[in-house]
């Protein structure tokens, strides 16, 4: 009887998950189209130091939380091919 | 030389205003000179929630233009040893005064009072800006809504760029039957998603509302839970250790005699 009760989730929870989903957005305070030519400018720099085939090159920005502080983290997945010798 | 405390929170309506009030009240009952600053030029409240609205005559946006001395418009509350209220005007707005004007004048308030409570207006904008200028500490109300919570989160980020040194937490308006049945997040909820160090929680309480009728507040009455709860607030704003008042309501002696005859 009393699982049947415990399957309707708490709201107080449904208000947590939400709030935590809302708040990631809300403190990065960062669009989609931001995140888009912050990509496009870290493709640029790369290019520089690595070689890198421009077809397979996927830039991941992934937003979460840092566990340390609750401070929100920007992190990129770059795949690198070779290292290029840097004559300069 | 007194500490400026800005008592904010972003969302409107959680109880600023009544934190505000029943702080400065109970700072000025434990010995401590106190100047209120309603900040909420337009909208002005404090002085209704006070019970002093019928004493203003000049208010804060004169003090700033110069139309009349501090002096002449502090109004001394007169049950308390050393209470004072500086009203907002009412029939001006928010952009009467700017952030400069009003960190002047809490500065030099500051060299008088022990504490200066500034009574921030809902929102970010100016009137968010103006009130935060001259802080050196910061109380966020807020109170376990959704959207209360997030407000709050936008404004511990606002206080942290403007670099104020210390923000701490007051949740307000928690219900312990709510709380028990898992239909309100409690307070490890809250701080669990806002990461802050609490300064209190206060229950949900009619005595508020029966206090606010009479512009009496209820840290007077030493019968309202939520008067206690910001009794404790105030020694802790003192610096005395008080453990966090127990909200979900400890059974009283009549119902612990009762489970113990099997009768509950």
């Amino acid at each position: 009887m009393f699982s049947f009760f415990n399957r309707n989730k708490k709201s107080k929870d449904l208000a947590k998950s939400r709030l935590k989903l809302v708040l990631t957005q809300d403190r990065l305070n960062c669009s989609t189209e931001m995140l888009e030519m912050m990509k496009n400018d870290i493709l640029k720099v790369i290019a520089q130091y690595v070689d890198f085939d421009e077809s397979e090159m996927d830039i991941q920005i992934a937003q979460s939380f840092s566990e340390r502080d609750g401070k929100p983290v920007l992190t990129a997945n770059i795949p690198v091919k070779a290292l290029r010798k840097v004559a300069r | 030389m007194g500490e400026v405390l800005v008592i904010t929170s972003g969302k409107g309506g959680v109880g600023k205003t009544t934190t505000s009030a029943n702080l400065g009240v109970g700072l000025a009952m434990k010995g401590k000179k106190v100047v209120l600053v309603d900040a909420d030029i337009g909208l002005r409240n404090l002085d209704v929630v006070m019970g002093l609205e019928n004493r203003i005559v000049y208010d804060l946006v004169d003090v700033v233009e110069g139309h009349c001395r501090l002096k002449q418009a502090l109004i001394r509350d007169k049950r308390f040893p050393e209470l004072f209220l500086l009203p907002a005007a009412q029939t001006r707005d928010k952009t009467a005064v700017n952030p400069e004007q009003m960190k002047k004048l809490t500065d030099s308030m500051k060299e008088e009072f022990d504490f200066v409570l500034v009574d921030c207006p809902a929102g970010i904008e100016q009137g968010f800006k103006n009130a935060i200028s001259g802080a050196d500490r910061a109380v966020v109300v807020t109170t376990p809504e959704v959207s209360a919570v997030r407000d709050a989160d936008r404004i511990i980020g606002l206080l942290e760029a403007a670099e104020i040194k210390s923000t701490k937490l007051i949740l307000n308006r928690i219900r312990a039957d709510m709380v028990k049945r898992g239909d309100m997040m409690n307070l490890d909820d809250v701080t669990d998603i806002l990461a802050i160090e609490v300064l209190g929680v206060v229950p949900d309480d009619e005595s508020i509302v029966i206090a606010t009728n009479k512009g009496e507040p209820a840290i007077t009455n030493p019968i309202s839970k939520a008067g206690q709860a910001f009794n404790n607030i105030t020694e802790r704003i003192l610096g005395n250790d008080v453990p966090l008042m127990n909200y979900l309501g400890d059974k009283g002696f009549f119902a612990k005699l009762k489970s113990y005859f099997g009768l509950s």
